[in-house]
């Protein structure tokens, strides 16, 4: 070919694309966005605290998405590197891969997905895939899914697939399918006042049986039904779910089924809210694989009945789901004082009372099989039976209060029971009271200084702590922090540390960077109930991450 | 030639295809437990934010105040809309309603219990406020909030509707 004959071509090409440009609609248009996070660490040996270094020297977590939307169309996958996993996720991420891709097409009542997927029915305790970076989960499915809406008010959803573990799928293979209606929505009950929705789903695995010694049930099925009310304000959800017999190593090849009800009852108007739940669980462990542990391979999601702290040392002991059973109850009262009342103030005063309070459930043990072997179902226990072993108990009281226009602050009290023996298998009772200010106080719009002043006491675990933080933030770009967490009641004398840490960031739009150097105490991460343990480490880390 | 073949088909290829994100359609759930899909939000072709928070994230909390201080001059100055979505999940979605009322905002708030409309708008962490157009597409995204930002947040708004 001639040179003349490339720029034809050439100049034909760019016409043709100058013209597309022009000429497509926006909705024509195909539209590529994604996002992408690195964190990473150096970690450092510290006698003091009991950290390790590690032969990487620096440890790197990453991951980018990307998501290609033309109309009804959209395809994506992620790539994820773990080159090595940061401390405190599984080492079983050790590698790359794209992990998750898809291709979705949707039209106003037809959803049809093929590739990865996430999903949930009702409240997740029948199915829930879901990620977590922050606590290295994802059970993600990859299969097939639908999702259909042939009339107004019912909505219908079938799926089946593998899940994630790790770069690799679990052996079992996983099928659900979940139906909603909305008794309003479908029977027009427009001058009703009362609002009514119902559902179930219906969710089975199947594994096959190589275990020599004991029958196992290849295909375990779960069922479970929900009713969402309300009513002038008031609000009732909840839902049940029964499970066949499901041996596993949870449940040391129990073989009793497994039941679980959850209930949240609030009521809330134009200033105040009010919520009371409770939960009862027994024998709720559900994976696509019986040997799985720690959070691999769940199908189900059994959400904690206990409040999500914010603050550090509020978070220091925090609940993680027993899957076995549990019974749970919880309060939470929100009030905010109007302005220009005696409590409310210039700007008004928001109260919030929390407590929940979760115990084991009532069992007794049956007689053994034989000499060696357990009776199959372990023990007995009724439904909504409520033992006398306390797992854990909360009560906090924290208060929002305005001072000024430019001064803000939270106070906060709290009483933590932690039963240590029976959560982590080791000590006993832990009981803190902890008290929280955080203060803000802005200079100027854009500038302010927050500073945060936290103090835990206990007779138990590694004894009192103090925690300070001050952060200086200048809007829209920069923050720069210093904690020290300060555990000066430790009953042995050397182990008095301080776990500082400095960190620094700035923000673009949705690019954002930030560093830090410092020491992190032990401690466990929870997110929804579901928990990872974080060891000690001192060193360098950094994180950015970027929308497009 | 083959060579050219490609160069005009992926000429083709990138003229329709546009870097940048327009709102995705998927499902919500309002207060009262409704689903709702994202394609039936608007708001007659003024624009939109919509910011992603949760219960337990404090910076989230101060920044939906700070929107919710500002809502009314706001809106009767740009018209614009404001939507809060919570990405708590069932452990904590029934606090969502009564959380609401005492803070007394006055914006929409769904719910977004298996964070699919968060991973639908490639939302890494939260705060992250997004800022739409009369058409629909995504023309500002902001990550984090610190006291203060509520000031580029206005600019920005003013800048769309000029």
């Amino acid at each position: 070919m001639t040179w003349i004959q490339k720029t034809k071509i050439l100049v034909a090409a760019l016409a043709l694309m100058f013209w597309n440009m022009a000429s497509a609609q926006e909705d024509e248009k195909g539209y590529v966005s994604g996002n992408f996070q690195v964190d990473g660490q150096t970690y450092r040996k510290d006698s003091l605290t009991g950290a390790e270094d590690v032969p990487e020297q620096m440890l790197i977590n990453a991951f980018g998405n990307l998501r290609y939307t033309y109309g009804k169309l959209t395809a994506g996958l992620r790539f994820e590197a773990y080159l090595n996993t940061l401390q405190g996720i599984s080492k079983n991420y050790d590698g790359t891969g794209i992990p998750y891709k898809y291709f979705t097409y949707r039209n106003e009542e037809l959803e049809f997905t093929v590739g990865n997927f996430y999903e949930q029915f009702g409240t997740g305790v029948s199915l829930r895939a879901y990620e977590d970076k922050m606590l290295g989960i994802d059970n993600a499915f990859e299969g097939v899914l639908t999702r259909y809406n042939p009339v107004q008010g019912i909505f219908l959803k079938g799926l089946v697939g593998k899940q994630r573990n790790y770069f690799s799928l679990g052996p079992g293979i996983v099928r659900g399918i979940d139906g909603e209606m909305n008794l309003n929505e479908t029977f027009r009950l427009d001058s009703l006042t009362t609002q009514i929705i119902i559902g179930g789903s219906f969710v089975s695995k199947y594994q096959p049986d190589r275990n020599p010694t004991l029958i196992l049930p290849e295909n375990v099925s779960l069922a479970a039904s929900r009713l969402n009310l309300q009513h002038n304000g008031f609000s009732l959800q909840t839902e049940y779910a029964y499970k066949i017999n499901d041996p596993s190593a949870d449940n040391l090849n129990n073989y009793q089924p497994g039941q679980v009800l959850i209930s949240d009852l609030s009521y809330n108007t134009s200033h105040y809210g009010v919520l009371v739940g409770f939960k009862w669980i027994n024998n709720m462990s559900f994976r696509s694989d019986r040997a799985a542990q720690e959070n691999q391979l769940l199908i189900n999601y059994l959400p904690s009945i206990t409040r999500n702290h914010v603050y550090s040392l509020a978070a220091m002991y925090p609940y993680a789901t027993q899957l076995n059973g549990e019974a749970g109850v919880k309060g939470e009262i929100f009030y905010r004082f109007q302005r220009e009342t005696f409590l409310g103030g210039k700007y008004g005063t928001l109260v919030t009372i929390s407590y929940s309070r979760v115990n084991n459930i009532d069992t007794t043990n049956l007689p053994m099989w034989d000499s060696v072997h357990p009776h199959p179902d372990h023990y007995k226990t009724k439904f909504l039976s409520v033992g006398d072993t306390r797992y854990f108990e909360d009560f906090a009281i924290e208060i929002q209060k305005k001072i000024s226009p430019n001064l803000n602050s939270t106070w906060q009290l709290q009483y933590t029971a932690y039963n240590k023996k029976v959560l982590e298998g080791k000590d006993g009772m832990i009981e803190a009271l902890i008290a929280i200010a955080d203060i803000t106080y802005k200079f100027r719009p854009q500038h302010s200084l927050r500073t945060e002043f936290q103090y835990l006491n206990t007779k138990q675990d590694h004894g009192d702590w103090f925690s300070g933080t001050l952060e200086y933030t200048v809007s829209p770009h920069f923050f720069v922090a210093i904690v020290d967490q300060y555990n000066f009641g430790n009953p042995e004398a050397d182990r008095q540390l301080h776990y500082y840490m400095v960190r620094g960031g700035y923000t673009r739009g949705a690019n954002r960077i930030q560093v830090g150097y410092g020491r992190q105490r032990m401690g466990v991460i929870c997110i929804g109930g579901v928990c990872r343990i974080v060891p000690a480490s001192t060193g360098f880390n950094f994180s950015i991450s970027s929308t497009f | 030639m083959k060579r050219h073949i490609f160069f005009v088909i992926a000429a083709i290829g990138l003229s329709i295809v546009a870097f940048g994100q327009r709102l995705p359609n998927v499902e919500l759930k309002t207060l009262q437990g409704k689903i709702l899909s994202t394609s039936s939000i608007e708001n007659n072709g003024k624009p939109i934010l919509i910011s992603f928070w949760a219960t337990f994230c404090k910076p989230c909390i101060k920044e939906l105040n700070a929107l919710n201080d500002n809502y009314p001059d706001w809106k009767k100055e740009t018209g614009v809309r404001i939507i809060a979505v919570s990405t708590d999940d069932s452990r904590s979605m029934a606090r969502v309603a009564p959380f609401v009322a005492s803070n007394g905002w006055t914006f929409d708030v769904y719910c977004d219990p298996n964070s699919d409309f968060k991973r639908a708008m490639n939302v890494v962490n939260i705060p992250h406020m997004f800022l739409i157009d009369g058409k629909g597409n995504i023309v500002w995204q902001h990550n984090s909030y610190v006291d203060g930002d509520e000031v580029v947040i206005y600019q920005k708004i003013k800048e769309l509707i000029k």
